[in-house]
């Protein structure tokens, strides 16, 4: 029997999903994926309640999932982030149990060591063939690495590919093999690629972050990890990124080669990777689509999935062998702790991503993020939500100041001499609040709307319905 | 002697950009009320100024205010609104003779008295943009104790000698000569006018090269990303500094012990290159008094 079905009701009977099922997606279209409510909307038409949804994150693409939740479709929700309406509806307590945030890594522990049990995964894919082997790398709505999904194939106990681009037996480039996929499910269209590259992972001109770029930069350089061989990762906000092309700058005046790039690959990192000054790139998210012919290409960009990436249960991820990583943040505590994921509101608009994993694994991490923003400062005395904790994060870098760990203080010193605006962290906390004043804090109810896990599977916070 | 490699213009009715106008590693700011305020704004924009001069801290910046001229219906008034304790320096638009700056010296004198700050203390930066005010550059860069620094502004300018601007900009040749010499001539620092295309940071680079081999000491910033340029081109060279330092120990060391003449590298060097020796130690922030 053919595993290609062209009908999504056909392909839902076949894998018999239940009430209470599993059912797991990824997110590497981004904005642009139509996969996951394509779906959604199909299991709705069969009545089939209490669903466990477990995507490797969600965008602002899925705000629809509101409805399923309200009409019991969707009982439990398993991501790494949660955004615009669905966050604010979850925030609000629309949901009897809380959704578990997890890590980039933790997803991969929890789904390998059976904390999580996939019943059925659905994969978007940019081509396959009758038999089931695929990649995202080619077709109309090619998107890249593969990453994330590539846990579920291994674990889910069906596995059904959607793809708006079949081809004959076989492809010459298999991320997803054949001897993994249950079925084959053709429509029309996966999405659209062109939403993958959002406003928040194109390199900004915008002068407030060049300026904190230049900072993050100048403490790279100074850190004593600028060194010939060093590996090196950016989060997906704007200084974070741009933190990239000041590095690129010190590395050519240097003549300094890198070692490895890792996470989510955007073209200025394949940029530097052709350039000579990585020997690899590790991709386990391509952040734009523009990246997937240099996949192809090149022996040197390799895609990865997000066990290899990040996992901290497994027999060695690529997180521990970096040298610098930057990150963003929503909020950042006077013990450092970073919060990611609830807004300046209290309201889930965030995602943990690979924050904590990389803050982990990395011998540097340093937080980029403006001093304040549409006049709520940053820095507060306890973040709301704790991602990422304070011992793992070594350097804020804001356009007013930067602020090292005190458990770093090596650190500090080194900074100072290269003649950098280095302050503790109170000292920067009273300094903004002297331009913003300070904030009252935001009231929180009763329920429990969210937990967020650690990467290792203890909770490290909860998240509180707003009021 | 202060350092003004970089002066980042800031729309004076633009909160958010006031705000954060000192971060950007700028050496002056220039708060602007003149051409980058529409008219039905003027009020509100020298409301903004004040209140930011009243309660921002700019740091370690220079804070400079350009107010619209005083023979409109703004200019008194945008005076008495900013002259306040953390203006270093008012920028005086088309100065085109040296009575422009007077007139503005004696109010700023009077203001000063009247809000009991220390007189004097208020810089004037004339900015030469009619054909009149470079004939009389050297008059205007003299014609008060507070001016220490002369500015060309080039889009008026070209409009006002009925030209183009242009990317060689030949027609600016003569004008920036005769700014710098007088600028030379009254011993102040005179900076250059601003590159208007933001995106084009090499020909930003050629331009500031540019002027400065022909004798100006800094450049007008129109937007922040523009600041690194500038500051990288009006910053010494390695190579400059240590031959400076050279000159400056050199120059000590002679004076302490009694000697005329101070001798480096086996050649004679006289005062004037020991002063501009210091100078460039202070522009790459090295401390020579110790």
């Amino acid at each position: 029997m053919s595993k290609v079905i062209r009908d999504v009701r056909r392909v839902l009977e076949l894998v018999g999903i239940e009430d209470g099922a599993t059912i797991s997606f990824h997110h590497h279209l981004r904005d642009g994926d139509s996969c996951l409510l394509m779906i959604m909307d199909a299991i709705a038409e069969m009545g089939v309640k209490e669903l466990v949804l477990a995507p490797s994150s969600l965008t602002n693409a899925h705000e629809r999932l509101v409805d399923y939740i309200r009409d019991g479709t969707i009982s439990k929700i398993y991501t790494s982030g949660l955004r615009g309406r669905l966050g604010r509806a979850i925030s609000e307590g629309i949901m009897d149990t809380p959704v578990v945030i997890r890590s980039h890594g933790g997803r991969a522990r929890a789904i390998e060591s059976g904390d999580v049990n996939i019943d059925v995964a659905f994969v978007a894919v940019s081509e396959a063939d009758e038999e089931g082997n695929a990649n995202g790398l080619r077709g109309r709505n090619a998107f890249g690495s593969l990453g994330y999904a590539l846990v579920d194939v291994r674990y889910a106990k069906k596995v059904v590919l959607i793809t708006d681009n079949l081809k004959p037996f076989p492809l010459d480039t298999i991320s997803i093999p054949q001897y993994l996929v249950d079925y084959v499910l053709v429509v029309d269209s996966i999405g659209d690629n062109s939403k993958i590259a959002t406003g928040t992972t194109r390199l900004t001109r915008n002068p407030l972050d060049l300026r904190i770029a230049h900072y993050s930069a100048e403490v790279i350089a100074n850190s004593g990890y600028l060194a010939p061989n060093f590996s090196f990762q950016t989060g997906a906000s704007g200084a974070a990124l741009a933190t990239a092309m000041f590095v690129r700058d010190r590395m050519l005046e240097k003549g300094i080669k890198g070692n490895f790039v890792l996470g989510g690959i955007t073209s200025y990192m394949v940029q530097m990777l052709e350039e000579g000054l990585f020997s690899v790139a590790f991709d386990v998210q391509s952040f734009d689509a523009a990246v997937t012919s240099s996949i192809l290409k090149n022996h040197n960009h390799i895609e990865i999935d997000a066990s290899f990436y990040a996992n901290p249960r497994n027999k060695g991820c690529l997180v521990n062998r970096l040298d610098v990583v930057v990150l963003g943040a929503m909020e950042i505590d006077t013990d450092f702790n970073v919060n990611v994921l609830t807004g300046f509101n209290g309201v889930l608009q965030g995602a943990s991503g690979g924050h904590e994993d990389t803050a982990f694994g990395s011998k540097l991490t340093v937080v980029v993020a403006p001093s304040f923003r549409m006049r709520i400062p940053t820095v507060k005395d306890r973040v709301s939500t704790v991602v990422t904790p304070g011992r793992d994060v070594d350097v804020f870098v804001t356009e007013r100041g930067i602020a090292v760990n005190p458990r770093r203080e090596e650190l500090f010193d080194r900074l100072l001499k290269a003649g950098l605006p280095v302050m503790d962290m109170h000292s920067l906390k009273k300094k903004v609040e002297s331009i913003t004043g300070v904030p009252s804090p935001v009231t929180f109810g009763d329920k429990t709307v969210a937990i967020v896990e650690y990467r290792d599977g203890s909770v490290i916070d909860e998240v509180k319905q707003v009021a | 002697m202060r350092l003004r490699r970089s002066m980042l213009y800031v729309p004076g009715n633009s909160p958010s950009m006031i705000q954060n106008a000192h971060i950007y590693g700028a050496d002056s700011i220039l708060l602007d009320l003149e051409d980058s305020v529409p008219l039905e704004e003027k009020d509100a924009a020298r409301e903004l100024v004040r209140m930011a001069l009243s309660y921002l801290n700019f740091e370690d910046v220079e804070v400079t205010v350009r107010i619209n001229p005083l023979d409109t219906a703004f200019g008194v008034d945008d005076l008495h609104a900013v002259a306040l304790p953390m203006l270093d320096a008012v920028r005086l638009p088309k100065a085109s003779c040296p009575e422009d700056v007077k007139r503005l010296s004696d109010l700023l004198t009077e203001i000063e008295e009247e809000n009991g700050l220390e007189r004097g203390r208020i810089h004037i930066h004339p900015m030469i943009e009619t054909a009149v005010g470079v004939e009389n550059a050297f008059l205007i860069a003299r014609a008060s104790e507070r001016v220490d620094a002369i500015t060309i502004g080039g889009q008026d300018l070209t409009a006002d000698m009925g030209v183009v601007k242009t990317e060689e900009g030949v027609e600016l040749l003569y004008p920036r000569m005769r700014v710098v010499m007088a600028a030379k001539a009254a011993g102040i620092d005179a900076l250059d006018t601003v590159y208007a295309d933001v995106n084009d940071a090499e020909g930003l680079k050629k331009e500031a090269l540019m002027v400065k081999r022909l004798g100006f000491t800094g450049k007008a910033a129109i937007h922040p990303n523009q600041i690194g340029v500038i500051n990288g081109v009006f910053s010494p060279s390695e190579e400059e500094v240590e031959e400076a330092l050279r000159i400056v120990k050199a120059s000590l060391l002679a004076s302490k012990e009694g000697k005329g003449v101070v001798v480096v590298d086996g050649k004679m060097v006289d005062l004037p290159v020991v002063k501009r020796a210091k100078r460039i130690l202070m522009l790459a922030g090295v401390d020579f008094d110790v």
